[in-house]
């Protein structure tokens, strides 16, 4: 029997696989070893587990609610710096928590901007602190990530069919059920149960803005039965409840979840015969103008108080900025390791569902992962030693979802359109990676190296469970200067920090974008 | 390397895809050139194809000079293939795409250097070697293609149909072209066609396929001259 020509091998990428499951695995088993001498579940884990639901619900609801409109403005309208706007979307994404959080807390905070404006009207000041406030800033990043993904699906419906709206004078409400409707059908479940996952193991949001018992989540639980009982059992329980909640969710959205795409260019503007009105022009400008002003005064606070920060700064941020660029190039290594060849292998592989493995990464939290690696760890060295390797391949296996999603695509359309003829010239295993599948993937890569690269310099995750006094990445550096209340040393590291995401995005996008090298 | 073309034989061929099945034994002698005619869907790429080892066969045999190469890798068959689209990487060079021919590596020694620049220089691209194909004209591409072909220096060459989506004048001439490089070679040459009476002048004999049925070779003259009802039922008129 003849077998199919394959030009790659998918022994690497099996072999991937296995190892990601191995880690994972391993985390599991540490933490089963655990939770037989705990004292079971207490109220305050199913509070945890509670509330850990009900934001993510709230969360995704409003995030999605507020980006229908906004999406729909910016489909049909084109104000002066739209494309800066639509580019800004995707900003969020790769910005750090603690940044953002920094940006809240300078409007929305006790002496924020909101809060002046409410005194001198007399009203009451509001408080960012507790659950509205966990809430408030899952929207802020996971809005713009639903007006991006129903925006896609907006720029999709063809221009004919505004064209035949117009010619059949179809009334407002007629359009929407028509053309609109079934549009967000298909988009807004996938993007709801994308962010519903995202918020479920909300970490650095909650340790920053929630709190006490009506404000935890369980990731943030977990920490706290570390840090501050040491009660690894509890910890245990705990992972293995987060496990549970959004294991199960993650597997659920598996099913709605949409492709990332690789998003360039400049979009036509399908001329909007039905969207002509003042009625409608007004409101589209009140939407594009909350969004913005929503994503851009936060940012813009945090350069302006970073700027008056800067020589506030301890060395230690410095020498924590080192450490975080040495930890985000080491987590991306070893993602593209992991998700190339993983990704040449699904790209290959008859039956689908394989794709669940890096699911796994969502699934298995960090700081489940992080507590069965301490688990495991403990007996046999100081965990603190390790926090830096351990947060680098943590931030790995959190960023390999969204980097398989960014290169499948690319790579199965590579080895549909060139498979045969490298074949034919006898091109496989590394010369065909060498010659054919890198420089063509290369845009997807530049762009999946630069999401992993900044998300790894701006987490604030498992690295707060491992490390010790003496060593810090930067975001961990910035917490703790919050927590000693050096708030202009805290404003200057997040410039900082901000500076360094955009900037480890920025240089492997434009590597990836670069064309003609040698 | 061999000198001159190789001998397909094909004994009790079949290739299932879902509904569709193909059936075929023939031989082709050494050095013979052949045009693949029949309607769409009758199964003409799936036959290039199978030779190619690019479709799996369910059953038979295929033998290059008497060597069974049904469950060869495609390159190693010494069968060069040419297909509808896709001939080409857009992000190599003409010359690093040409020079892919002599060896699946970049980096070639000087020697093997002159002889792509030889071969570029035949299909009179030699002022284009450090192009990228998008910069070519479609005549361009194919002459580039078939400048790899004549470095592959394979026994074998089989076309589907690659220069399908040039103008009528263009693809007399790629067909001249590629008449010359099949001579200079000596290969054996199968082609699929949707014209047979295009191509001719320039194959010795025809192989008519229908609904997965593949007939022998005959020579192309007699066949054009008194076609089966079939294939008088295809060429119409």
């Amino acid at each position: 029997m003849a077998r199919r020509a394959h030009p790659i091998s998918k022994t690497p990428g099996i072999v991937a696989a296995v190892l990601i499951v191995a880690a994972v695995l391993a985390a599991f088993v540490a933490i089963g070893s655990r939770v037989e001498g705990t004292t079971g579940l207490r109220n305050a884990e199913w509070q945890a587990v509670r509330f850990t639901l009900v934001q993510a619900f709230f969360s995704a609801l409003l995030s999605v609610g507020l980006a229908v409109p906004v999406a729909r403005a910016l489909a049909r309208r084109r104000l002066p710096g739209h494309a800066l706007l639509v580019t800004l979307l995707g900003a969020p994404f790769i910005l750090p928590v603690i940044v953002a959080v920094l940006g809240l807390l300078a409007i929305f905070g006790r002496s924020g901007w909101l809060n002046i404006a409410l005194g001198a009207m007399g009203l009451p000041e509001v408080s960012i602190y507790g659950a509205h406030g966990v809430v408030l800033a899952h929207v802020f990043f996971n809005m713009p990530l639903a007006t991006r993904l129903i925006l896609q699906g907006w720029q999709a419906i063809p221009a004919e069919q505004f064209r035949m709206v117009a010619q059949l004078g179809l009334p407002p409400g007629v359009v929407f059920r028509v053309v609109e409707w079934p549009l967000l059908r298909q988009v807004v479940p996938g993007a709801l149960a994308l962010i519903f996952v995202i918020c479920l193991t909300s970490f650095a949001v909650a340790l920053t803005l929630g709190g006490g018992p009506r404000a935890t989540t369980i990731e943030l639980a977990i920490y706290q039965a570390f840090r501050f009982d040491f009660d690894l059992g509890r910890a245990a329980v705990l992972s293995l409840l987060q496990l549970a909640v959004a294991g199960g969710a993650a597997l659920i959205a598996l099913w709605f979840l949409p492709p990332m795409l690789v998003q360039r260019g400049q979009d036509r503007l399908p001329f909007r015969w039905d969207a002509r009105r003042m009625s409608t022009r007004m409101l589209d400008a009140v939407w594009i103008t909350f969004a913005a002003a929503f994503l851009l005064l936060p940012l813009a606070s945090v350069v302006i108080a970073g700027l008056g920060g800067l020589t506030e700064m301890p060395g230690l941020v410095w020498r924590s900025a080192w450490t975080s660029i040495w930890v985000a190039t080491l987590s991306t290594a070893l993602l593209v390791a992991l998700a190339l060849p993983l990704t040449a292998w699904l790209a290959q592989a008859r039956r689908g569902g394989f794709e669940g493995v890096t699911l796994l990464g969502l699934a298995a939290s960090p700081l489940m992962l992080g507590t069965g690696w301490f688990i495991l760890i403990y007996p046999y060295a100081n965990p603190a030693s390790l926090a830096l390797p351990v947060t680098a391949s943590v931030n790995a296996l959190m960023a390999l979802p969204f980097a398989v999603r960014i290169l499948l695509p690319p790579m199965r359309q590579v080895l549909t359109d060139y498979g045969r003829l490298g074949a034919g010239l006898g091109l496989r295993g590394w010369p065909f990676w060498r010659i054919v599948l890198l420089p063509r993937l290369r845009p997807a890569l530049g762009f999946a190296a630069g999401l992993a690269a900044a998300l790894s310099v701006g987490d604030l995750g498992v690295v707060a469970l491992f490390a010790d006094p003496d060593v810090a990445t930067l975001p961990l550096q910035m917490y703790r200067l919050l927590g000693s209340y050096r708030t202009d040393a805290a404003a200057g590291a997040a410039l900082l920090l901000l500076t360094l995401a955009l900037a480890m995005f920025w240089i492997c996008d434009a590597w990836g974008r670069r064309r003609d090298i040698g | 390397m061999h000198g001159g073309g190789g001998v397909i034989s094909v004994k009790g061929l079949r290739v299932e895809q879902g509904e569709f099945a193909l059936r075929a034994t023939f031989e082709v002698p050494r050095g013979r050139r052949v045009a693949v005619a029949g309607p769409s869907g009758a199964g003409k790429s799936t036959l290039l194809g199978v030779l190619g080892g690019y479709v799996p066969a369910a059953a038979g045999t295929i033998h290059v000079d008497s060597v069974d190469v049904t469950d060869t890798a495609p390159d190693a068959r010494g069968i060069a293939m040419l297909f509808q689209d896709g001939n080409l990487f857009p992000h190599l060079s003409v010359a690093q795409n040409v020079g892919l021919g002599v060896r699946p590596a970049l980096r070639l020694s000087a020697a093997e250097k002159d002889r792509v620049r030889a071969a570029l220089d035949r299909v009179g691209l030699g002022a284009f070697a450090d192009r990228k194909p998008g910069a070519l004209s479609g005549g361009q591409q194919s002459r580039a293609a078939l400048a790899r072909v004549l470095l592959q220096r394979a026994p074998v060459l089989l076309l589907d149909e690659p220069f399908a989506a040039l103008g009528p004048a263009l693809r007399t001439e790629m067909l001249a072209l590629t008449s010359e490089v099949v001579t200079e070679s000596r290969a054996t040459m199968m082609m699929v066609t949707h014209a047979p009476t295009e191509v001719a002048d320039m194959v010795d004999d025809l192989i008519f396929v229908d609904a997965g049925e593949v007939a022998p070779p005959a020579p192309a003259g007699d066949v054009l001259a008194n076609p089966p009802a079939a294939l008088r039922a295809y060429l119409g008129g």
